[in-house]
């Protein structure tokens, strides 16, 4: 029932476009994370939706109805903050129930309300307390308590979880998937943390200096980057990226040259690329493969950093380039060590010189589904 | 007033061994300021006291003798000496209440951006530069003066006669005056507040459906009760004290009408040459003080722990 569109929407300060012309259609229940190098618009975006900043230009509708010049508490949105934005002077229940309050709503009833939400939340025994009493994940819930108590349209996070401590994050981004499928509301989230955008978003705008790069599911975004930018963001480690020259192309492939005379067959539609071109092939450190009997590339190790289940091998290959290879645990290799890549084609991303994807033969065998959360403990969050 | 500030808020917690070997290691070093402290305020507390309990009129030195609670008693009986205190309270409270009010409401103007911020920031606050002598001096002869004062040729000009200020209105006069000297110290000291307060919680605070006035109300003037509490304290132990303004433009008249404790007691001391008396009205007014002082203390510290 709420859905959020942007119709070329422009944001300038007296000299500096920071927002340069962005489209987008969120849909109804759509979970959708903004997510982009700091500086990219990211923030100035989702405040322009909730009504904090001005909109230079263009339109901004929800449920089709523009506006631009509603006031912030008249759109039907609520906020969470990245400092949570408590009021520091108010108990849990107050905060929570403070929309209400200049609502004119009487004392029991909001009072009333706020206990609802904080039973969801699991903020019942917190009710009385200072937010200085609390702790990051409690703040975190109360931010979002205050959020849900005004029944919003939509939701908006910047940065919900960037001030809590890595294993809270982690639980925090389970319980906010959860909170989605529980109120099937419209959320919108600005992260620059890729994992978040990955596990929690339905779709993914991926934001560069003030302009859309791409937008689409995770998985989309994993395997059919639209250019060297996305491909170089979605991932980590980063994609590999080689400069290559086109040797051959054909209906079902374009081979390329790869430094050192090796060459790969990617399958990638004929394109603008013709033989002798320059072009970037990309490929990611899980792709790339350890394999002394059929090596594509031979390098040497640089650095081995081991993370106990995954080993990251920073292999320099001849012309100087670095390539990060994951391998498992379990790699015996160590700093200096010849070592052996083996390129799949199949796994490659191929670029041209402008930087955009060229596209796949076919599509990723899971891309036609849609995103499913991973999470099933939403029991916690339905109301008893 | 000094005293006051011995009021012990941080009883010491480390265990006692500790606390010996700490206190003889840095004792030879506090020892000279602490023992220059104690005898400018000791010296002249004794002496005080020693004074207030003797007839010593310097129009009559030799006659000087013991006679116990006779200063006190002649003090408290003395109808001007409640008025004084009366005078100083109105005078404590109306500035009071001038200086944070106006000076919240500059702080959240200041606060604002505009073009010659900086400028009008220093314009702000450079009245509190201005010594209060020289300060009374301005609005007593160039503002306020019946004749020439800009006050009065305005009024006039509009047709509105003027107004002997401190023939007709002193205590206000003084009122004003003492408020335009100190409304820069409250405002410095609320801009700063107002400026730590987190940009997010407004904008919270706006999501939520605040429009300015609950804005003010719930979310900035909470955060600044705190500043405005030590801006009270700090005010009124200064304001208890007010002198050269009353000196300068009124000498304490019409009468007793601007006449304060700290007026009262140069009054004795030094036009009726009543040194008993005047010492025995400056006990009374340090015993005042640090009541006053305690209360304040209380509350402040109260309001930093929450």
């Amino acid at each position: 029932m709420s859905t959020v569109t942007l119709r070329n929407i422009h944001k300038q300060y007296t000299d500096v476009e920071i927002i340069k012309g962005i489209d987008l259609d969120i849909n109804d229940r759509e979970f959708v994370v903004f997510v982009g190098p700091s500086g990219c618009g990211k923030s100035t975006l989702l405040r322009m939706i909730a009504g904090l900043e001005d909109i230079s230009s263009g339109d901004l509708l929800i449920d089709g109805e523009r506006v631009n010049d509603v006031p912030p508490d008249k759109r039907g949105l609520a906020m969470v903050f990245q400092t949570y934005a408590l009021y520091p002077h108010m108990t849990v229940a107050e905060n929570m129930a403070f929309s209400l309050r200049l609502a004119g709503v009487p004392k029991q009833q909001r009072l009333e309300r706020a206990r609802d939400v904080a039973r969801i939340l699991q903020l019942e025994p917190l009710l009385n307390r200072k937010p200085k009493e609390l702790s990051g994940g409690q703040r975190q819930r109360v931010a979002i308590g205050r959020a849900l108590v005004r029944n919003p349209k939509v939701f908006l996070f910047d940065e919900p979880l960037s001030n809590l401590d890595a294993a809270l994050r982690v639980q925090m981004r389970l319980e906010l998937a959860s909170l989605h499928d529980s109120l099937q509301t419209t959320m919108i989230y600005v992260t620059h943390d890729q994992v978040e955008a990955m596990t929690l978003a339905d779709k993914i705008v991926v934001l560069q200096g003030g302009v859309v790069e791409q937008v689409g599911s995770p998985l989309e975004l994993y395997h059919q980057p639209r250019n060297l930018f996305v491909a170089g963001f979605i991932g980590s480690p980063k994609m590999n990226f080689l400069t290559v020259t086109v040797s051959a192309v054909n209906d079902s492939g374009t081979t390329v040259q790869l430094p050192g005379d090796a060459s790969v067959t990617i399958p990638v539609k004929p394109s603008s690329l013709s033989v002798g071109d320059r072009a970037t092939l990309g490929i990611r450190p899980e792709h790339l493969r350890l394999d002394p009997n059929q090596p594509t590339l031979t390098g040497e190790v640089l650095v081995v950093e081991r993370l106990g289940g995954e080993t990251f091998l920073y292999v320099r290959i001849a012309g100087g380039d670095t390539l990060i290879v994951q391998t498992d645990g379990d790699n015996p290799s160590r700093t200096h060590d010849r070592a052996f890549v083996h390129i799949n084609g199949d796994f490659c991303h191929l670029f041209d010189q402008n930087g955009e994807s060229i596209a796949k033969t076919r599509r990723h065998h899971l891309m036609n589904e849609t995103h499913e959360q991973p999470y099933q403990n939403r029991v916690s969050y339905q109301a008893e | 007033m000094s005293s006051s500030l011995a009021v012990d808020r941080h009883p010491e917690t480390r265990p006692p061994e500790q606390r010996t070997r700490r206190q003889v290691s840095t004792l030879p070093l506090v020892a000279p300021s602490v023992i220059a402290l104690l005898l400018w305020m000791i010296v002249p507390l004794a002496m005080t006291i020693g004074f207030s309990f003797q007839r010593y009129n310097l129009l009559n030195p030799d006659a000087r003798e013991f006679i116990g609670l006779g200063n006190f008693t002649f003090i408290l009986s003395d109808p001007g000496f409640w008025i004084s205190i009366g005078i100083t309270i109105i005078l404590v409270v109306s500035v009071l209440v001038i200086t944070i009010g106006l000076g919240t409401l500059l702080a959240i103007l200041f606060d604002q951006e505009f073009p010659g911020q900086g400028i009008a920031r220093v314009l702000a606050i450079s009245p509190f530069f201005v010594m209060p002598t020289v300060s009374a001096l301005i609005w007593k002869n160039m503002l306020m003066h019946p004749v020439n004062g800009l006050i009065a040729q305005i009024t006039r000009g509009l047709g509105l006669g003027a107004i002997d200020w401190f023939a007709n209105l002193p205590l206000l006069a003084i009122i004003i005056i003492v408020s335009w000297e100190w409304l820069p110290f409250a405002l410095l000291i609320l801009l700063t507040a107002i400026q730590s307060l987190d940009h997010e919680q407004i904008e919270a605070a706006r999501m939520d459906g605040a429009k300015p006035i609950a804005l003010f109300r719930f979310v900035m003037l909470p955060h600044l009760s705190r500043a405005i509490a030590v801006v009270a304290m700090i005010e009124t132990i200064f304001f208890l004290t007010i002198f050269a303004e009353i000196f300068v433009t009124t000498g304490g008249g019409p009468g007793l009408a601007t006449t304060n404790l700290a007026y009262y007691i140069f009054l004795k001391a030094l036009l009726e040459f009543d040194v008993g008396g005047a010492s025995a009205g400056g006990l009374i007014a340090v015993i005042l003080a640090n009541i006053v002082a305690i209360f304040l203390m209380r509350s402040v510290a109260r309001n930093l722990d929450t």
